[in-house]
């Protein structure tokens, strides 16, 4: 232990699910042990959610994060139609994909984005938000607000997309398209992106099974699991599209994962505009009077992956016990296997690649010598490392 | 005071704080750097050392973890320094001042000079705030 150097990364990464500290135990330039805590932002929403009419619990649970802030919402709104025992209008159903494909399209860009600042791709970092930007005026103008959409409710949906608004809709899906295979192009044909990825951070088929992780994390190590397809919800089963599933489980499969389901999003956002147009105008909701006593599960697929919430009720206006799981919660153990044996320049994208959304300029990661306490890496230089590895490759290609 | 008022007029450099929040705040925050919106063109920056700011943006509530380090960064901080609070939760607390681990809204821990209100506030919101408060900082030393 006597060379081991331990580099904080954290714990304040404005883009993060969850603030938390990781702890690097390196020697020399490779990482042998990583230690993780977290707490930074626990905000106690299941003990709140008790608190709240059923109702009200779609705006709690929206805010655990901004990011995914439909998935949960979708997998409450799922549980409490279980206890209710209620089906939902078409239009409704419809309405809940549309929003979650665009959402899951907003994530995955947001991910490519910071995934090119870390390898040192400014480029593609402002390429792609500058593309998530029309997605987010899309939000605007169906939801009324560009994140937190508050969409959701027991039995339907709040806001109707009404007729005039579909050929929107599809005018802005048709203008981002092209964008997309612009960025599909430019990760999948560059010679230093694939340099920098291929083979890093690599998770295995057993690995994904042992640590339980979800989402696309999973889908690149060739584990086939979507709860879209796996226990359909909303329109998923209304709609022809394809789990993207890849084997070689490294940095580059999971970008090639999430960019090809960006693709797939597009094509399911289509069909539910189809299927808008035949469905009458207004029908989006059930009118839910009570809530039986009971217990009911709902699962939905996250950009991340699972959500899963467990809502217990008795009969009253609010859940008497709400537990949640995200999938950060469970793909953050993996950084266990695919962080150590690599080197610190390579840890960045591994620890990104799962995407916990990590920042580097914003954060506050130093390395202290474990001897001297003398300070040896800031969070910059920790970038810098990474971006001078990027540098060395694009010369010698 | 007239040599600290001149810092605050032009090219402002921020450190962003996320406390136990949402991540809406803070993904509008760094859209505000991404090409739609260009903070940078006010002379704006994040920077990764609250050392090397001249503004702490705020976001979120502030659980008991959480309050202990804004202290810690706050007195690490150059003085003067603005103190900008940003969001429903970074202003009252949000839909999360009732929950057990909240130690209170970001003004009841360290002094704070403006309010963007929101959830989240949109980048607009976000910028004209911060511009606001520069105009102010501005009229303040025309008084004086």
């Amino acid at each position: 232990m006597s060379n081991t150097k331990i580099i904080p990364v954290g714990p304040y990464h404005p883009l993060q699910e969850e603030p938390e500290l990781f702890k690097l135990y390196c020697e020399g330039e490779i990482v042998k042990d990583i230690k993780w805590e977290t707490g930074y932002n626990h905000r106690g929403i299941e003990k709140l959610a008790e608190s709240k009419t059923f109702d009200q619990v779609f705006f709690l649970v929206e805010r655990i994060c901004g990011i995914c802030s439909t998935s949960h919402p979708f997998a409450f709104a799922n549980a409490m139609e279980e206890i209710a025992g209620v089906d939902i209008p078409n239009r409704a159903k419809y309405i809940r994909s549309i929003i979650g494909e665009l959402e899951r399209i907003h994530s995955h860009l947001l991910w490519v984005g910071l995934a090119g600042h870390f390898l040192g791709y400014n480029t593609v970092f402002m390429w792609a938000w500058k593309y998530r930007e029309p997605i987010l005026d899309l939000f605007e103008m169906i939801t009324g607000n560009r994140n937190s959409y508050a969409m959701f409710k027991v039995g339907g949906v709040r806001r109707d997309i009404p007729m005039a608004l579909i050929p929107e809709v599809r005018k802005a899906m048709d203008g981002f398209k092209p964008k997309l295979d612009l960025l599909i192009g430019a990760v999948m044909d560059d010679p230093v992106i694939h340099a920098r990825t291929k083979g890093v951070g690599v998770l295995t088929h057993q690995d994904i099974i042992q640590f339980a992780a979800v989402g696309p994390t999973a889908r690149a190590s060739g584990v086939d699991i979507d709860v879209r397809r796996d226990d359909p919800y909303a329109a998923y089963d209304m709609v022809d599209w394809k789990v993207i599933v890849t084997g070689e489980g490294d940095v580059f499969a999971k970008a090639y994962v999430r960019l090809l389901e960006m693709v797939e999003s597009v094509s399911i956002i289509e069909q539910c505009l189809d299927g808008l147009e035949k469905e009458p105008e207004g029908d989006t909701e059930v009118k839910v009077k009570n809530i039986p006593e009971g217990m009911g599960t709902g699962r939905a697929e996250a950009p991340r992956g699972e959500v899963f919430h467990f809502v217990v009720t008795d009969g009253g206006y609010g859940p008497v016990r709400h537990k949640i799981r995200a999938p950060s919660y469970v793909n953050i153990a993996t950084f266990k296997k695919s962080c150590i044996g690599q080197t610190i320049s390579d840890a960045t994208i591994s620890l990104a690649a799962v995407d916990p959304c990590y920042c580097c300029t914003e954060r506050m990661a130093v390395a202290v010598d474990q001897r001297t306490g003398n300070m040896l890496y800031s969070g910059e230089d920790l970038l810098k490392l990474s971006h001078m590895k990027t540098e060395e490759i694009r010369k010698k290609q | 005071m007239a040599f600290k008022d001149f810092i605050f007029r032009k090219s402002l450099w921020l450190f962003h704080f996320g406390g136990a929040s949402c991540n809406n705040c803070d993904i509008e925050i760094l859209d505000c750097l991404t090409p739609r919106y260009d903070v940078e063109r006010f002379g704006m920056l994040l920077v990764g050392s609250i050392r090397h700011a001249d503004v702490l943006l705020v976001n979120g509530s502030i659980n008991h973890k959480d309050k202990e380090r804004l202290l810690e960064l706050y007195r690490q901080a150059p003085k003067p320094i603005l103190v900008v609070a940003i969001g429903a939760c970074g202003c009252t607390g949000g839909i999360f001042a009732g929950g057990y681990p909240f130690a209170g809204p970001v003004d009841q821990i360290i002094p704070v000079d403006a309010y963007i209100p929101g959830c989240p506030p949109k980048p607009e919101a976000i910028l004209s705030g911060i511009v606001q408060l520069i105009e102010k900082k501005k009229t303040e030393k025309a008084h004086a």
